[in-house]
């Protein structure tokens, strides 16, 4: 909780507030900073952190000045725990609990470098001492990121010292709500969440709304399956978030907010229900915040484990304590949304954008980017990567770029088969589109689109067929059932994809794919609904042929089909354990010990147990 | 609809369900976060809760029971012994979560989102968990749990049966255990 006591009443007091934090820093101190985010936590960092704890504590006795604190995610998940030391913002991965005293010795008080600990390039062999010189970080650009893994998340001094909250008070006491929703028309920002739609032009409509009151929205229902930016945010960053709604809510006069989150994220909502109560202890919501007449307030909802609740108007339905269901938007949130009443919603990560707009300017936003798609784009890099973790990088850079330079390239140096984008509502993008760069557009017309920024890299081991499927078998799930095409129509893709990846698929299974794919598109009530058909579309367009080989040749090419490929033992390799004979359920896997073992074709049911366990890879697919 | 991860408890238990209803000012808005805080009490949602609910807020007993039933994170039927939370999101899935979710169903005779015979473990898939570094991930009783292979995953289940706790080497179960060799 914050120890400041009262409130501050003007912007004047804020930056007393930023000057007396920064003052009271000594600096003799020497600082450890843990990542104690969801992947960094699952792989033992509050364990690394309590372990610094108590060894500060133990030596401030002793006239050492070490200050320990825990931070929001770095980004790179692949190597949690992290732990940074400063100064020298020395970058160390993979830390344990073993490791602790040893940093503690060499970096934190003996001011040397735990070599074995930090970052080493797999393939230059060059070792880095700071993030700035691991490819990873090097080709980022981080503004949304750019206080997650530096400040400390639950303590809202921490956010003001770095300048939090600057943006509110320029608002508040320089600038018209009228000139705030210029600043950010002309800085290009468009929704992070999926539709890209221009930020401006949605806060002036909302604006020009005549009824009242107005709300304010902030979707953080990350339901994208292998997206994880808006957690991270949520988590590391809360304060950003709530910054920009209150900059949103003077915007267009709003006094109330509302921040929707998915109720997979405790730690988000853990997070973000502290930043709101320090941010009103502190003065900066509630009533009359910074002396400038404007009353603004943010209550938390927490989503209740329904995809569809990121569409607008469903997860405003569910915050009326409805079930989201989603309703068609003749008229839009804007002018009637919640309670109907003009409802602003915006994206977590668009929000976040909102005070570094204000502070820097629209023009410094606008001149990062291409054309139409302004700023920096979070990415979360998955899959077959061998970088896995969250990306913040210029809008315009190449998928190239993003997959290789920063993703490090596809694990155990397979071949790149495509990258998904935009989650559920996306499609896949295949090798030859590797130089195309990453904005809306482009990615819209490449069949995909950027959705909330999923990036799920694909190998040549990912069949095609059965990764369309569970995308639809996913949607089929997540349908709320409400318009028949969406919930009859996701049912009969889901069942010729299943036919297809039985090898039961007949002719024409892929043209009748595609004609139901195009009337969901146009009858659908919702997004989820007439986009659903994009994972197969994208795929049929691209990976055709490996539809066909599925249907006409009963083989699945890459070997993920179970009943379109074998699996046999090499004899070459068997060293005869018996191990595999010993785990078949139906006991196929027959041979003397010592000697190759082999599989009765007969009797096999490609259940894939005797390929997990054997300890030789000698069990192939054919 | 699939399951979801275990709500999180913000608030010790109330008084019934008047303290629940007064936390809220009786707001009907915020009718899911109240039948959230039940469920974070009971683990589950009583009927008995679910009815005096209706009354205390005058909304029909049929609407509570259609919001209980469209979002897949609340349960109408009281929870097994440990909760076994599986990541079912697309990282996951192509590095062999579903694998993972049959085997969990039939070592523990176990379907999504039912509860074991024995009352040891409820097995809710979920959608994502947005832990895609650690994939496949569970999480059993708030832990996680990354870098899961089928035998991982069931040998921790299998312990935690056992013996109720799970020890700190399969907390930290490593992926590359068998990664160079996927698919």
């Amino acid at each position: 909780m914050s120890t400041v006591a009262t409130g501050l009443k003007t912007a004047n007091d804020l930056e007393q507030y930023r000057r007396h934090l920064l003052g009271e820093r000594d600096p003799r101190a020497h600082r450890v900073r843990v990542c104690v985010g969801t992947g960094c936590t699952a792989k033992g960092a509050k364990g690394v952190l309590e372990l610094f704890n108590r060894t500060a504590e133990e030596a401030a006795n002793d006239g050492v000045i070490v200050e320990t604190k825990c931070t929001g995610c770095h980004g790179f998940c692949e190597r949690g725990p992290i732990v940074v030391v400063d100064p020298g913002n020395i970058f160390y991965h993979g830390v344990k609990r073993e490791d602790v005293p040893e940093i503690w010795r060499e970096s934190l008080t003996g001011g040397r470098i735990v070599e074995r600990l930090l970052y080493k390039d797999e393939t230059t062999g060059q070792v880095a001492k700071t993030p700035d010189e691991i490819p990873f970080y090097k080709a980022q650009h981080r503004i949304v990121l750019a206080y997650n893994g530096v400040i400390d998340p639950t303590k809202i001094e921490e956010y003001v010292a770095v300048g939090g909250y600057a943006a509110l008070a320029k608002v508040l006491t320089s600038m018209e709500p009228k000139e705030v929703i210029d600043e950010i028309t002309n800085s290009g920002l468009r929704g992070r969440g999926g539709g890209g739609f221009l930020t401006g032009r949605k806060w002036r409509s909302a604006r020009d709304a005549q009824s009242e009151p107005r709300y304010v929205i902030a979707n953080g229902d990350e339901g994208d399956p292998g997206a994880f930016m808006d957690r991270s945010l949520m988590e590391g960053a809360p304060h950003s978030v709530i910054e920009g709604m209150i900059i949103g809510a003077y915007a267009i006069d709003s006094s109330q907010g509302f921040v929707y989150v998915r109720n997979e994220y405790p730690l988000a909502v853990q997070h973000l229900s502290t930043a709101i109560a320090q941010a009103r202890e502190l003065g900066l919501l509630g009533y009359d915040i910074l002396g400038s007449g404007f009353d603004f307030d943010i209550r938390i909802n927490r989503g209740s484990g329904a995809f569809v609740c990121g569409e607008s108007t469903a997860l405003m339905a569910s915050l009326e304590g409805r079930v989201g269901e989603p309703r068609a938007k003749y008229i839009h949130t804007v002018e009637s949304g919640l309670h109907e009443k003009p409802s602003l919603l915006n994206n977590v990560e668009t929000w976040a954008n909102v005070p570094q707009i204000i502070l820097k300017g629209a023009d410094w936003f606008a001149s990062l980017g291409t054309e139409k798609s302004k700023g920096t784009k979070v990415f979360s890099l998955v899959g077959k990567v061998k970088n896995t973790g969250l990306v913040e990088v210029p809008m315009g850079m190449t998928l190239r770029q993003i997959i290789y330079d920063i993703g490090g390239g596809i694990r155990d140096d397979k071949a790149f088969k495509a990258v998904q984008t935009g989650g559920p509502s996306g499609g896949c993008i295949p090798a030859r589109y590797l130089d195309e760069q990453v904005d809306f557009d482009r990615l819209t017309e490449l069949g995909s689109m950027m959705g909330s920024g999923g990036m799920i890299v694909m190998d040549e081991d990912t069949c095609i067929v059965n990764f369309a499927k569970y995308f639809v078998g996913f949607l089929k799930d997540e349908s709320c059932g409400k318009c028949t095409p969406c919930r009859e129509g996701i049912a009969q893709m889901l069942h010729i994809l299943e036919g297809i990846a039985k090898g039961e698929g007949k002719d024409g299974d892929i043209e009748r794919l595609e004609q139901l794919g195009t009337l969901m598109e146009d009858t659908a009530l919702c997004a989820l609904g007439k986009t659903a058909a994009n994972p197969v579309l994208s795929t049929i367009r691209y990976f055709r042929a490996e539809y066909e080989e599925h249907i006409r040749e009963k083989r699945c090419p890459a070997k993920e089909c179970p009943g379109l490929f074998n699996y046999e033992i090499n004899r070459d390799v068997c060293t005869g354990c018996g191990l595999c004979a010993k785990k078949c359920p139906v006991e196929a896997i027959t041979g003397e010990r010592k000697k190759p073992h082999a599989i009765d074709q007969q009797k096999c049911t490609n259940c894939g147990t005797c390929f997990d366990a054997c300890p030789f890879s000698a069990v192939v697919k054919v | 609809m699939r399951e979801t991860a275990e709500t999180p408890k913000l608030f010790a238990p109330a008084e019934g369900i008047a303290g629940i209803v007064d936390r809220y000012g009786g707001d009907r808005d915020m009718l899911i976060p109240m039948m959230q805080d039940i469920q974070a009490d009971f683990g589950y949602l009583p009927r008995e809760m679910l009815k005096e609910l209706s009354e205390s807020l005058c909304v029909p007993f049929s609407r509570i029971y259609s919001i209980a039933t469209f979002y897949a994170s609340f349960r109408l039927e009281p929870p097994g012994e440990h909760r076994i939370t599986l990541c079912m999101g697309t990282v996951c899935f192509l590095k062999g979560a579903d694998r993972i979710s049959r085997a969990i169903q039939r070592e523990f005779s176990v379907g999504p989102g039912g509860t074991s015979p024995d009352g040891k473990f409820t097995f809710c898939p979920v959608n994502c968990l947005g832990a895609c570094a650690l994939a496949p991930v569970m999480v059993v009783d708030g832990e996680y749990h990354g870098g899961l292979t089928v035998d991982l995953a069931v040998n921790l289940l299998r312990k935690i049966a056992d013996a109720g706790k799970p020890t700190e080497a399969t907390r930290n179960g490593k992926k590359k255990e068998r990664g160079s060799k996927k698919k």
